[in-house]
């Protein structure tokens, strides 16, 4: 084990805490975004305001203490320490070692960076070797091209087609769930 | 129209008082061959107290965050079961379902096919959903017996999901939609 290794440090990105004051005008932003809201989210796309976000993240702080599986990450910009989106690890059985991921990075400007690729990297490393998780899940629409092809190069595997679990745009859409093993990223590693 | 949405052949569903509900989850809850075929969490033993407080949190929610019915067999009028339709999406008419016959003398006789069938027509003609999805642990082969029997279809293993009594073991995933149900309903 290397101790000198920062877990919540990457090239680019930084994983951190959510800042009460800053953070929230700027994900309000991010709800003013259909594109975004409907990559990320399966609840109908709707925005919310800074003071409306202010009072779910205290009741996420809240959930956090209390529930004991799940952690939430604020994803900021290694330059500038400007909020680029979220992540968290959720739903964990502590005695199955299991988990489950989730990520957005909130303004389209800031895709196709690399941004969501440093940011799983630095969750799975925390959720196999400081959670000790022996299994990921992710849950991801079918639509969702930018993240099939992100968990896909990480190493998940589809393992499940909830088919037609999603009606969009007046269509049905196949929600997939994926997973990784921490025997398969452990190889993947060992390379 | 068609109203018998409540009763089937072996049994009929029903909202039960908190303390009747307390009292037979207690009950099931200390079966741990029952636990462990329901749920992921690791077995304890609660007070009926406990159990009480946690139906009235959990389990009294408000539709549409959940549908609850409690199950009764029609003859003797046992209260035997429960199943919740749970997470109903209302933009996308998907739900996610939990099923469970506490009584074992109840198991392997059709019972929780019969209330199955209660819980889909319900779903598709009252909810008026697309499809029902439901998660079972893959040695719980009696269950998923009895889903393929309703008309669930498999759609994939969540792998190594579960850790129990020192064996890894896959969550199976099944999903039935309204067009399957609609066939194969007689």
């Amino acid at each position: 084990m290397d101790i000198h290794k920062q877990l919540f440090v990457g090239p680019s990105v930084c994983l951190g805490p959510i800042d009460h004051e800053k953070d929230p005008p700027i994900m309000s932003q991010w709800t003013h975004d259909p594109e975004y809201l409907r990559l990320v989210d399966i609840k109908p796309a709707y925005p919310i305001s800074a003071g409306q976000i202010k009072k779910k993240l205290e009741a996420l702080e809240k959930e956090i203490e209390e529930s004991k599986n799940l952690y939430y990450f604020t994803i900021r910009s290694k330059e500038d320490d400007r909020l680029l989106g979220f992540a968290t690890i959720r739903w964990i059985e502590w005695t199955h070692g299991t988990g489950w991921i989730r990520l957005g990075i909130g303004n389209s400007q800031d895709w196709h960076k690399g941004y969501g690729s440093e940011t799983l990297g630095l969750l799975l490393e925390y959720a196999f070797s400081e959670l000790n998780l022996y299994r990921l899940g992710a849950e991801i629409p079918e639509y969702n091209l930018g993240a099939l092809r992100l968990f896909e190069k990480v190493g998940f595997t589809q393992e499940v087609c909830r088919r037609q679990a999603l009606n969009r745009d007046g269509r049905r859409w196949d929600a997939l769930i994926y997973g990784l093993l921490r025997l398969e990223w452990e190889a993947q590693h060992e390379k | 129209m068609k109203n018998d949405l409540f009763h089937g052949d072996l049994v009929y569903l029903t909202a039960e008082e908190s303390d009747t509900q307390a009292a037979a989850f207690s009950r099931w809850f200390r079966d741990t061959e029952y636990m462990r075929l329901l749920a992921v969490s690791p077995r304890v033993t609660w007070s009926t107290k406990k159990v009480k407080e946690w139906i009235e949190k959990d389990y009294e929610k408000d539709r549409p965050e959940g549908y609850f019915f409690n199950i009764r067999a029609k003859e003797g009028d046992k209260l035997i079961g429960f199943f919740g339709l749970w997470d109903v999406e209302a933009n996308h008419a998907d739900t996610i379902i939990s099923i469970g016959i506490g009584e074992p003398d109840y198991w392997g006789k059709g019972f929780g096919t019969d209330a199955m069938r209660l819980l889909l027509r319900y779903a598709f003609v009252e909810l008026n959903l697309h499809r029902v999805s439901l998660f079972v642990f893959a040695y719980n082969t009696r269950a998923i017996q009895s889903y393929y029997k309703t008309g669930f279809k498999l759609e994939g293993r969540m792998r190594a999901a579960m850790l129990r009594g020192g064996k890894r073991d896959d969550i199976v995933a099944m999903g039935i939609l309204r067009e399957e149900w609609e066939k194969n309903v007689i």
